[in-house]
C-alpha cells in the first residue's frame, strides 16, 4: 500500500490491468461515443464493439426491448469492419493510455483466422476478446459457443493467427459452461470472460407480437448476475487460466461478489447506459471497500469466497 | 453534453395526461440546439432500467431574485404519459432529484431565413419545435400546424403565438380548431405558401403523410423521429433506422440518436418507415 491508497492492479497472465474494471464489448461503442463521459484513463481496458471481417449492418428493428431490471437485445453485431475500425476509430484511442482489448467474431472459422491476423500485427491492439457466442447471429458466433469441438477449434485457429493476448468470451446458453470453458483453455485462450447475455424474449399483449424483430435477442442487466456470479464460480474452479466476470454488474458490490469468486476483472456493460460513470463509481467503490476491510492490495480480495 | 445530476423546480400536468417538467440545467442552454433531444433517468431504484428519450422544449432563466441569488438556468421537456417511466415522472415533485444526459443528437437545420417556413407539430411531436420557432421567428414567416385527437391533445400554441407565430390547429373530432387531420391544413397552406419549408415532429403514420405531400410538391422537409434507444450517445445501435437505397443485401442504417433525431427527408428509406413497429408516440415511455 502507497499513500494508503490500495493496490487495484490484477494480471491476467501477462495482460497487466491497472484496475479491474473495463466496459463490455458492445456496451461502449468503440469508447470514443462516451468519452465525453468518463475518463477513459481510468479504465482497467477499453474493450470494443465486436468486429468482423467486412462491415457488418445487423439485425432489422426493433433491436432492443425493456423488461424487469434488464433488457433485451438483438442488435446483431453491427459494426464497422476490421479495416476500417483500424483506420478511423483506433486513432481517436491511440491517445489514452489504457490497455485496447478489440472483441471480435468470424462467420466462418477462416474469418476469424483473417481477423485475428489483421489485429496480430496492429501494436495499439493490446489484446484481442473472441466472441464464439453472441445470440443473435444466425452464423458464427453462438454456433462456435455452444459446441466444445466447433469451440476448441475456433480458438486455435485464432491462436495460430495472434501473437497477443487471447481473450475468450463464452455463452450462458449451454447446459454446462465449465466443459465449454476448458476446450477453449486447452486450445490456448489466455483468459475467459463470461458470461455474454442470455437468450430471452418479450411480447406485446396488445399487438400480440415478439417485442424484437428477431423475435429472440439477449437478455442483459442485474436480472441476469446471480445466473452470471453463478457460472463464473463454476469457470473459475474448472480451469486455471484467468477468468473476467461479466453480467449484470451496476454497482461496486456488484463487481465485488464476482471478483470473491475468483474473476480476475470485471466487465461492465448495460450499466453504461443507465449511467456513463457507472464505472468510474465501481472503481472507486472497490477502492473504499479494500480500506473498509483493511486489505492493501485487490488480489487478496480475489477467490477469498468462503464455502 | 454531459451528465447532470440535478433537480426539477415544477412538473405540472398541463392538459390530461400531459406534463411539462422544469430541470435546473447550469450550462445547457449554451449548447442545447433546437431539435435536439436529453436521456432521462427518471429514478435511482430499479426498475425502470433505462433512461428515458425527451425532446428538448426550451431552455432559459429564471431571474435572479430579491435576495441576490443569482439567475437559473432551466430547461423544459413536455411529455405524455404513456407507460411506466412516465408514470412515475408524472409523480415527481419540486426538489426532487433526477440524472439528465444532454444536449444529445443532431438538430435542425434552421436553412434559408428569407424561406418561409410551416412547422407540422402531431400531438407530443410538438415538443422540438419551439426552439426551432424560436430561432427562426425573428427572421423570417413562421406558421404552426398543430394537430391532435382531441383538444387535450392540442398543447402550448399560445407560447408559440408570443413569439409571433401563425397557428392553426385542427383535431381530429373536432373539439378544437378545424376537424380533420394536420396534413389536410399542411396541403392548403402549401397551396397558398408553395415555396415554404416544412419541419415535422409526430406520429409515423403523420410524418408519412407530411412526406408524400412535400415529396409530391418538392418542398424541402426535416422530420424529427422518435426511436427505442438504450444509450442516446451511439453505442448501443438500437435506435437505427432504414436509410434511403437500405435492401436486404446492403442494408444502409442511420443511427436515430446520434446521426438524427431530425434527419432530411431525403436521408430515409420512406418505403420501409411504415413496416417499424417502433416508432409511435407511445415510444417515449
Amino acid at each position: 500500500m502507497s499513500n494508503g491508497c490500495p493496490n487495484l492492479t490484477v494480471d491476467l497472465g501477462g495482460l497487466v490491468l491497472k484496475n479491474p474494471v473495463m466496459p463490455a464489448s458492445g456496451t461502449f461503442g468503440y469508447g470514443e461515443e462516451y468519452a465525453p463521459f468518463l475518463d477513459l484513463n481510468r479504465l482497467g481496458a477499453v474493450v470494443t464493439k465486436g468486429l468482423s471481417l467486412k462491415p457488418k449492418a445487423g439485425n432489422p428493428t426493433p433491436r432492443i426491448a425493456e423488461t424487469i431490471s434488464g433488457m433485451l437485445n438483438a442488435i446483431g453485431l453491427q459494426n464497422v469492419g476490421v479495416d476500417d475500425f483500424i483506420k478511423f476509430k483506433l486513432p481517436f484511442l491511440r491517445e489514452f493510455t489504457t490497455p485496447v482489448i478489440v472483441n471480435f467474431f468470424g462467420n466462418t472459422l477462416e474469418e476469424y483466422g483473417e481477423v485475428a491476423a489483421r489485429l496480430s500485427d496492429i501494436p495499439e491492439v493490446t489484446a484481442v476478446e473472441l466472441n464464439i457466442s453472441c445470440p443473435n447471429v444466425k452464423k458464427g458466433g453462438i454456433v462456435f459457443g455452444t459446441d466444445p469441438k466447433a469451440a476448441h477449434e475456433a480458438v486455435s485457429t485464432v491462436r495460430k493467427q495472434l501473437n497477443k493476448h487471447l481473450m475468450v468470451k463464452l455463452t450462458p446458453n449451454v447446459t454446462d459452461i465449465t466443459v465449454i470453458a476448458r476446450a477453449v483453455e486447452e486450445a490456448g485462450a489466455d483468459s475467459i470472460s463470461c458470461i455474454n447475455t442470455i437468450t430471452g424474449m418479450a411480447v406485446d399483449i396488445k399487438t400480440r407480437r415478439p417485442r424484437l424483430a428477431n423475435r429472440t435477442g439477449g437478455l442483459s442487466g442485474p436480472a441476469i448476475r446471480p445466473v452470471a456470479l453463478r457460472m463464473v464460480h463454476q469457470v473459475v474452479q474448472a480451469v486455471k487460466i484467468p477468468v473476467i466476470g461479466v453480467g449484470g454488474i451496476v454497482r461496486p458490490m456488484d463487481a465485488l461478489e464476482f471478483l470473491i469468486v475468483g474473476a480476475k476483472a470485471v466487465q461492465v456493460g448495460t450499466a453504461n447506459f443507465v449511467d456513463p460513470a457507472s464505472m468510474i463509481t465501481i472503481i472507486e467503490g472497490i477502492e473504499q471497500f479494500l480500506l473498509e476491510e483493511g486489505l492493501s492490495d485487490i488480489n487478496q480480495l480475489i477467490g477469498s469466497l468462503e464455502l | 453534453m454531459k451528465n447532470y445530476k440535478t433537480i426539477i423546480l415544477s412538473n405540472q400536468e398541463i392538459s390530461p395526461g400531459y406534463y411539462r417538467m422544469r430541470l435546473l440545467t447550469p450550462g445547457f442552454s449554451e449548447t442545447a440546439r433546437p431539435g435536439q433531444f436529453l436521456m432521462m433517468r427518471v429514478q435511482q431504484s430499479l426498475p425502470p432500467l433505462l433512461r428515458r428519450p425527451f425532446g428538448i422544449f426550451r431552455t432559459g432563466f429564471l431571474p435572479a431574485d430579491c435576495e441576490g441569488m443569482p439567475p437559473k438556468e432551466y430547461t423544459e421537456i413536455l411529455y405524455k404519459v404513456v407507460g411506466r417511466g412516465t408514470n412515475i415522472m408524472a409523480d415527481l415533485h419540486r426538489g426532487d432529484k433526477v440524472e439528465v444526459l444532454g444536449p444529445l443528437g443532431r438538430g435542425f437545420d434552421v436553412g434559408d431565413p428569407s424561406e418561409e417556413k410551416i412547422l407540422v407539430g402531431g400531438g407530443i411531436g410538438l415538443v422540438p419545435l419551439y426552439m426551432l420557432a424560436e430561432s427562426l421567428a425573428s427572421r423570417c414567416k413562421v406558421r404552426l400546424l398543430m394537430g391532435g385527437r382531441t383538444r387535450d391533445d392540442i398543447l402550448a400554441v399560445t407560447e408559440f403565438e408570443r413569439l409571433g407565430v401563425e397557428t392553426y390547429v385542427s383535431t381530429d373530432d373536432g373539439s378544437l380548431g378545424e376537424e380533420g387531420l394536420v396534413t389536410r391544413v399542411l396541403e392548403r397552406k402549401l397551396d397558398k405558401y408553395p415555396r415554404s419549408s416544412v419541419y415535422a415532429c409526430g406520429p409515423m403514420p403523420m410524418l408519412e403523410a407530411v412526406y408524400r405531400i412535400c415529396h409530391r410538391r418538392q418542398v424541402p422537409l426535416q422530420v424529427s423521429l422518435e426511436a427505442l434507444m438504450a444509450c442516446g450517445v451511439g453505442a448501443c445501435l438500437g435506435c437505427v433506422v432504414k436509410g434511403v437505397g437500405h435492401t436486404e443485401d446492403a442494408p444502409r442504417y442511420l443511427c436515430t440518436c446520434k446521426q438524427g433525431p431530425v434527419f432530411r427527408a431525403e436521408q430515409l428509406d420512406w418505403s420501409r418507415l411504415g413496416e417499424e413497429p417502433g416508432y409511435c408516440e407511445g415510444c417515449k415511455s
